[in-house]
């Protein structure tokens, strides 16, 4: 292999003398994965292993009226139901780790199940068939409930309550907003200068990772009262962590090997699998394995979590963007997990690589009946940049600017301060771009081929600009009907949204019109100004102050709808032939 | 339940074994029976299995081939007699299950799986049961549901003459993908003028299916561009696209014409 | 529930195995034999980590009935290295960096042998279709074809199963 060294870019501030970059070093499993002897955690054998599998609801959201597992629990080969009365300390969220939000999630369900596939019982057996046929054997009474699938449908005042420990459908932030805020500069002010405002709607379906390997987790009982648990985890102390909250016992009863994992890409860090693994080995005193089979894999295993931004730029005639607001909604399906913490870090990286003097941005975590999502690849940021860098492109050809240029331009340079009133340090996107686009033989000018990263930042760009806050959307508003922050919004030109449930396509439309190619040697990009040093808005009277809005006491959790069949279960039997083996029930995706 | 397996010799005696019981299956090369052992499924809890030499045979017959219902994939890749159906065969999973999926097994086969059948259904296709009826493959199809434990002894098919059939297998992954749309097409000329035609989908319903609508519309014409332009308008007429994993009903429509224009005329 | 014995030969070895009815041999390899090179990736035939050899021919584990392989020649991976010394193709595997997580490797090895014993110089779309059952979810597949064709190179299929 060949790796080509730019050692020209920021060549005095690095030393060169690399030990491995570019060298090719083998992976000290390579060997293992090769001769089948890699340890993955179902590449260990036990006499008397017992199997696992669970009761899952068939529904988005339902009551559990009753479950009857007395003709499961004497059928052959059935050692132990585990219920959820059984599990020591049934109530919690990942990032409980981190003293970060509230307990919401049991891991077996008994009141109400709030996605397809949530679990409300376990059973132990001495086969796989077994456990699946006492499985069968369950008789479980739902209620079935209205459920809510899209992430503004669910911030509606009338939307169903998904998750009832957060009953306004959104995380609560600082014990004070339904959402993440981002106040730097004075956008409103900065649009009524700008010459163009281009709006645009972005939005990303939870994408499931689907490693090879699925989750699962092997326990059995070791010396000294332990448990030893070999998981698939990407997340090892997050797992055995969890695993010692919700089992009530002192970590240093758990042993746990991890290590090979055949594919993870953030779909192992829920930690679901060992705890439920451990609790069977204690209850029964045999190992025990706790294996998704692929079904589960794809549809309980949490995916990333479908995202929806709503982006505005004021942008200049040159080129420059002056102020940028997003309002951001991340689906984080029935329970937290992970998602909390996500909008943190999205909101974080927000306007995105670019200085922007003026950004506004409203994120919610919003719960909607779907399956929890939790990380993938760029956790918290992959979506956002879809959004950021498809509304780049749709502003530079509506200036008539050479995307990569418009970049350039736009980009993010050395002693610039950020949204987040962190000072841009180490800034590299202009050389990345520049070299993209020679790879690419894309045509920029010179002067854009000469732009630098370490030229033309701070100054005035160092300033932390006046900045307009508000106190709009505190937790409960929105529930309550009063309108807040985040709005849902119409852009132009709107683009028809699927609905949530039933997919009804749009209508044919003509193809977009093509980006503008320049021509060789004829740039059709109108000639911008050179990169001009921000120029701060015109001074003006300071805003009006916005009068405090009382706060408002929330409001009691709205009463579920009693439910009668308005909506119709999507059956989930045991054996499924035909379509709904293949029905997506996180909605169809657009093709 | 648990699940007990039977083979017997012939499959005379698995049919009797499979009509008395009605918990059973046959299983073929294990493409489908197994996955339902795999996953549970609590239909059924008796496999019967026949090592019946018969139904691994292909015996031409005049302009007929007889294919017993154990010949799989592979073995029609390896069969001279029968390589008009290399096409169809080499589209049918990937090479491990080439070496498992029978004939047989195909005609039970759930969408979105099912190419082979569709392609059969053009190539005048009879089904031979193991107790000595036969039907037409479409009566067959529309009968399946109800009779799960029917054991399928062979199928006969008309060799066709060179570039009359015409097979295309529409997927996202390639080589080896679950079809989005499958097309078969039996298309004989008479003084350049279509004559006589046949064309099934799979994955377009619940069963592969013949498209009367098309083949009306193809009677008659020029094999080419301007000739088929009312067959393709005809493409979904009477048919409704399921919706599912792979792609959307709408979708479906929208591309149904483009696959069956690249079927007959290529490219 | 009755047992059934089986015999067969796995990497040149004599089994012999006790099987339930309706057990598949995914699993009657991992633990009946205590083969732990065949993996369970989807139990319905779509990813290829099953993937053993049945006679030199590529079968998927998952979907096989374990009574069936009696008196058959059967072949995985953990049979594939000659004592201490590596097959070309999992010298290739290792040299091309075809194997992240690992977890297709075994499954990959044993569709490119089938392929490399039957036609020992492949073309490209050759070598693609040879693998086109096994699901990667890491490399990309272009680390994987490469080794497989390096190894043909260096003579893999010359080489006695």
């Amino acid at each position: 292999m060949s790796v080509e060294f730019r050692k020209e870019l920021f060549a005095n501030e690095r030393d060169d003398n690399l030990n491995e970059i570019g060298k090719g070093t083998q992976r000290q499993d390579a060997l293992g994965h090769v001769t089948g002897r890699s340890p993955y955690f179902d590449d260990h054998l036990f006499e008397g292993l017992l199997q696992i599998r669970c009761v899952r609801s068939p529904h988005h959201h339902a009551r559990i009226r009753s479950v009857d597992y007395s003709q499961a629990e004497n059928m052959p080969g059935v050692v132990r139901i585990i219920r959820p009365e059984d599990v020591p300390n049934n109530f919690n969220t990942l990032l409980s780790l981190l003293n970060f939000g509230r307990d919401d999630e049991p891991l077996l369900s008994s009141k109400k199940v709030s996605y397809i596939g949530e679990p409300v019982l376990a059973i132990v057996a001495g086969t796989d068939r077994q456990a699946r046929d006492a499985v069968a054997a369950v008789r479980v009474e739902w209620e079935v409930l209205p459920h809510v699938l899209d992430v503004e449908e669910a911030l509606k005042p009338d939307a169903p309550v998904v998750n009832e420990v957060y009953p306004n459908n959104t995380f609560d932030y600082h014990d004070k907003y339904d959402h993440q805020k981002l106040r730097y500069g004075d956008v409103e002010t900065a649009f009524s200068q700008a010459d163009r405002i281009v709006e645009g709607r972005y939005q990303m379906s939870p994408i499931e990772q689907a490693p090879v390997e699925t989750n699962g987790a092997i326990a059995a009982p070791e010396t000294n009262d332990r448990f030893v648990c070999y998981t698939s985890t990407q997340a090892l102390f997050f797992s055995l962590g969890t695993a010692a909250k919700l089992l009530n016992v002192s970590s240093n009863r758990l042993h746990f090997i991890g290590g090979t994992v055949g594919g993870g890409f953030g779909g192992k860090v829920d930690s679901l699998v060992e705890p439920m693994a451990i609790l069977a080995c204690m209850l029964t005193g045999k190992p025990c394995r706790f294996v998704w089979d692929r079904q589960e894999e794809m549809q309980v295993g949490a995916p990333r979590g479908g995202e929806r931004w709503y982006l505005k730029d004021g942008v200049m005639n040159d080129g420059r963007i002056i102020a940028r607001q997003f309002t951001g909604y991340f689906d984080s399906g029935a329970y937290t997990r992970l998602s909390s913490y996500a909008i943190i870090k999205g909101t974080a990286h927000l306007p995105g690589p670019y200085h922007i003097p003026n950004v506004k941005a409203d994120v919610f975590c919003v719960y909607t009946n779907r399956t929890p999502a939790t990380a993938m690849r760029g956790f918290g940021v992959t979506g956002v940049d879809f959004a950021i860098e498809s509304q780049m492109d749709k502003i530079a050809h509506e200036v008539g600017m050479n995307p990569v240029e418009f970049r350039i331009l736009n980009a993010y340079r050395d002693g610039d301060m950020k949204a987040h009133r962190r000072e841009a340090k180490n800034c590299a996107l202009i050389e990345c771009v520049q070299v993209a686009a020679e790879k690419a033989n894309w045509p920029i000018r010179d002067e854009f081929k000469q732009a630098s990263s370490m030229v033309g930042g701070g100054g005035e760009r160092a300033k932390i600009p006046h900045t307009v806050t508000d106190e709009d959307g505190k937790i409960g508003e929105r529930r309550a009907g009063r309108a807040g922050a985040g709005q849902t919004r119409t852009i132009a030109p709107s683009t028809p949204a699927p609905a949530p449930a039933a997919y009804t396509p749009p209508p044919p439309s003509a193809p977009p019109a093509p980006a503008p190619q320049p021509a060789a040697g004829q740039p059709a990009y109108a000639h911008p100004a050179a990169a001009p040093a921000y120029q701060p808005a015109a001074p003006h009277a300071p805003p009006p102050v916005t009068p405090a809005v009382a706060p408002a006491p929330p409001p009691a959790p709205a009463a579920p709808a009693p439910a009668s069949e308005t909506s119709t279960p999507s059956a989930r039997p045991v054996n499924r032939p035909g379509y709904s083996r293949f029905a997506s029930n996180s909605g169809f995706r657009r093709r | 339940m648990s699940i007990s397996v039977k083979t017997f010799a012939s499959s005379a005696e698995a049919a009797s074994a499979l009509s008395g019981d009605r918990t059973a299956r046959f299983m073929g090369g294990g493409t489908l029976i197994m996955r339902a052992v795999n996953e549970g499924d609590q239909s059924f809890s008796t496999v019967v299995l026949a090592n019946d030499p018969a139904l691994k045979q292909v015996q031409p017959q005049g302009d007929r081939l007889i294919i017993g219902a154990g010949v799989t994939m592979a073995q029609i890749l390896a069969s001279r007699d029968l390589d008009f159906l290399h096409p169809v065969a080499r589209a049918v999973g990937g090479p491990a299950i080439r070496n498992m999926a029978t004939i047989g097994g195909n005609l039970f086969a759930e969408p979105p799986y099912g190419d082979m059948t569709a392609a059969l259904l053009v190539l005048d296709c009879q089904v031979m049961l193991a107790g000595g009826q036969s039907a037409a493959l479409a009566d067959f199809l529309r009968d399946r549901a109800r009779e799960p434990r029917t054991l399928v002894a062979s199928v006969s098919i008309v060799r066709p003459q060179s570039g009359v059939f015409k097979f295309r297998k529409a997927s996202r992954v390639k080589p080896k993908g679950v079809s989005l749309m499958t097309v078969a097409a039996w298309v004989p000329q008479s003084g350049g003028r279509v004559s006589g035609a046949r064309i099934a989908y799979s994955s377009m319903g619940p069963t592969p299916m013949r498209v009367p609508a098309v083949e009306q519309a193809l009677e008659g014409v020029a094999l080419d561009e301007a000739g088929i332009a009312n067959a393709l308008a005809a493409a979904t007429s009477g048919i409704e696209p399921p919706t599912d994993a792979i792609a959307s009903s709408w979708y479906r429509r929208e591309v149904a014409p483009v696959h069956l224009k690249r079927t007959l005329l290529g490219g | 529930m009755s047992k059934k014995p089986v015999q067969f030969t796995l990497n040149g070895d004599s089994k012999a195995v006790f099987v339930e009815d309706g057990q598949n041999l995914l699993d009657v390899l991992r633990r009946g034999v205590g083969d732990l090179s065949p993996k369970y990736g989807c139990g319905q035939g779509t990813c290829g980590a099953c993937t053993v050899l049945i006679d030199g021919e590529p079968h998927l584990s998952c979907l096989t009935l374990a009574e069936t392989v009696e008196g058959r020649s059967l072949n995985s991976t953990g049979g594939l290295a000659q004592g201490a010394d590596l097959h070309p193709l999992q010298d290739a595997f290792m040299r091309h960096f075809a194997a992240q997580c690992g977890f297709c490797s075994s499954g990959m090895l044993m569709a490119a042998k089938a392929l490399l014993d039957r036609n020992p110089n492949p073309s490209r779309d050759e070598v693609v279709e040879a693998i086109s059952g096994n699901i990667c979810r890491c490399t990309g597949y272009e680390p994987i074809i490469e080794a497989i064709l390096d190894a043909a190179q260096s003579g893999a299929g010359r080489r006695s199963a």
